[in-house]
């Protein structure tokens, strides 16, 4: 190795490799950190009592997760389901429908969203969609589907715009970006001679993109989706202005809901007792391990993905 | 009567139908959002917003000096701190440790980093640099951001680096240059523009960030560039202004967030331009 023997490049890679191994340094310092912190509350609830309790009662000193893990669990499946089939959408419009000088143009379009940041999207939800929603969308859901039997207990309640549906399609909005890009991605590694193969057979376009560019594409596809779901779980200001941050679990997505987030952000500044910071440190703990596994998974199948069609 | 190559012919026209639509759907937001933002935004904009502090609701002539200004020093410091370690990292893990299992490691960690929820690192932030000091703190807060961007700048350092050419190293070896200077002096200029494009980025990334600095820096309703200090930010005070019961506050939120989207495309757009000019790809997001 010629860097070790020259002193000035010794300083230069410890510099340079410190600097790297700051990544690691955070990552388990945040992990220790929070467990440290939340220490106290997991002595006094544990762990099972602390996510099954559905109380959040700062006077009477007793908290459990369930209810923001309940809302985060809510807000960022019903987002998932919105926004994976619009995102799969744009990725097969961009990559096999789009004429080739607009490929470029609306695949930035796109992406664009990503870079709106969460508290513009929590000012518009605010002023804008939600009146939309409590005026003219959820009493048209109410009208149409709120009758049947069992789906109609999703709709019940009185439209306030201020609720987990407002919260969904806000996240689902900021999530598109992301499972569509890296389904372009995806669609992108399939090879063109197999597309050509299909399509000299007569297969149709949409024939195409279900039967070759789908099944070839669909590990990066899933990683995609994963990523999503690890950034709409970790969502805070986009959430915050739209939630209402009430601690409830309902059946009605027309209630106001807390998600784990939004609770930090509205309750870590006025935590006056011991206990209560360390519970919402226990909850920020929670929701690093959930966050972090769920993308180290899409991580994992991102690479597997780029390694299997390279 | 249809024939099957009808059925089938019809069955692709309506999927492929519903795809477009779904990308109409994506840019209807997107024009939706920004479009929103510059009509409530223009209307709110004034000079007093860029030269005055706050008055209390009710009074005329408020601004938002103090939150630009706060801003501005939050993200300089940030920047301060996280390019240098970041480029720093990057830079090991496309050379001295290329190839390595441990480059890889830290490499995929940095992309989980990326994405970790940024109200998570401002309960860290607290934790470590509030707490113990018991006040709110402008260091606290660029901190806080500098941990956000730290990851960032690493990937898109390291690959940049990757993506000159061996040759071009072993050419500047052959001349008994040390590993140092030819980074410097070779990689670097080689990667200048790359490099410039995961700051330009990082920044982008970081100064629309609200929940990192929400117990970090806090906020603070006078003019203040005293880094102990609480120090108020452009997206903290957007946050305590939206969701206030004042419609002076309001319009005020509204103006500062059109200045925060305007400045973020920006050099977002500004990145990706130079990445397809340089590069011929778009970022990874």
């Amino acid at each position: 190795m010629r860097h070790k023997k020259n002193p000035v490049d010794l300083i230069f890679l410890l510099v340079s490799g410190l600097a790297s191994l700051s990544v690691i340094a955070l990552i388990v310092g945040i992990l220790f950190t929070l467990i440290s912190e939340s220490s106290l509350s997991i002595e006094k609830f544990g762990l099972w009592g602390f996510i099954s309790s559905t109380d959040w009662n700062p006077v009477k000193e007793s908290f459990g997760a369930a209810t923001n893990l309940f809302g985060t669990a809510i807000t960022t499946v019903l987002s998932i389901l919105i926004a994976v089939p619009v995102a799969i959408g744009i990725a097969i419009f961009v990559t096999e429908i789009a004429p080739n000088f607009l490929k470029g143009p609306i695949g930035a379009a796109i992406e664009l969203l990503a870079a709106i940041p969460s508290i513009i999207y929590g000012m518009w939800g605010l002023f804008t969609l939600a009146p939309i929603m409590a005026n003219y969308i959820e009493p048209a859901l109410q009208k149409s589907i709120g009758s049947l039997p069992l789906v109609g207990m999703l709709f019940e309640g009185t439209p306030m715009g201020i609720d987990l549906l407002t919260a969904s399609v806000i996240l689902s909005i900021m999530i598109i970006p992301f499972t569509a890009s890296i389904s372009r991605d995806a669609f992108n590694l399939t090879p063109a001679v197999i597309k050509e193969s299909a399509y000299a057979l007569g297969a149709t376009k949409w024939e195409v993109v279900r039967s070759i560019v789908l099944p070839y594409s669909k590990l990066g596809v899933f990683g995609g989706i994963v990523l999503s779901l690890g950034r709409a779980l970790g969502e805070t200001m986009a959430v915050a202005f739209v939630l209402g941050n009430n601690h409830q679990i309902t059946s009605s997505l027309f209630d106001a809901a807390a998600t784990i987030t939004v609770t930090l952000a509205n309750e870590f500044t006025e935590a006056d007792t011991d206990i209560y910071l360390s519970s919402l440190f226990y909850l920020a703990l929670l929701l690093f391990l959930m966050s972090f596994i769920i993308l180290a998974l899409a991580k994992f199948f991102i690479l597997k993905a780029e390694r299997k069609y390279p | 009567m249809m024939t099957i190559e009808q059925v089938r012919k019809l069955k692709s026209l309506i999927a492929l139908a519903f795809c477009t639509l779904a990308a109409f759907f994506g840019l209807f937001w997107l024009i939706f959002i920004l479009g929103d933002v510059l009509i409530h935004g223009i209307g709110a904009l004034n000079p007093s917003l860029f030269t005055n502090d706050p008055v209390p609701p009710g009074i005329e002539g408020g601004g938002l000096r103090n939150a630009f200004v706060g801003h501005l020093i939050i993200t300089s410091f940030a920047t301060l701190i996280g390019v240098p370690v970041g480029v720093l990292g990057g830079t090991f893990l496309a050379e001295y440790a290329r190839g390595r299992k441990i480059a890889r490691v830290i490499s995929v960690l940095s992309d989980i980093m990326v994405s970790v929820p940024s109200i998570v690192i401002g309960t860290f932030i607290y934790a470590v640099l509030v707490k113990p000091v018991g006040h709110f703190s402008g260091w606290a807060g660029a901190v806080a951001l500098a941990i956000i961007m730290i990851p960032v700048v690493l990937r898109t350092t390291e690959d940049m680096l990757s993506l000159v050419p061996w040759t071009l190293r072993e050419a500047a070896f052959a001349l008994g240059a040390p590993y140092y200077k030819v980074i410097i002096h070779v990689v670097y200029r080689a990667a200048a523009a790359g490099i410039l494009t995961g700051i330009l980025l990082s920044i982008a990334r970081v100064v629309g960030e609200t929940a990192p600095l929400l117990f970090t820096s806090f906020n603070n309703s006078f003019f203040s560039a005293n880094m102990n200090g609480p120090v108020s930010s452009l997206t903290v005070t957007i946050f305590q202004y939206a969701m206030g019961p004042y419609s002076s506050w309001h319009s005020q939120a509204w103006a500062a967030s059109l200045m925060i989207t305007v400045f973020i495309l920006v050099l977002t757009v500004l990145g990706r331009f130079i990445l397809r000019w340089r590069y011929g790809k778009r970022p990874t997001i």
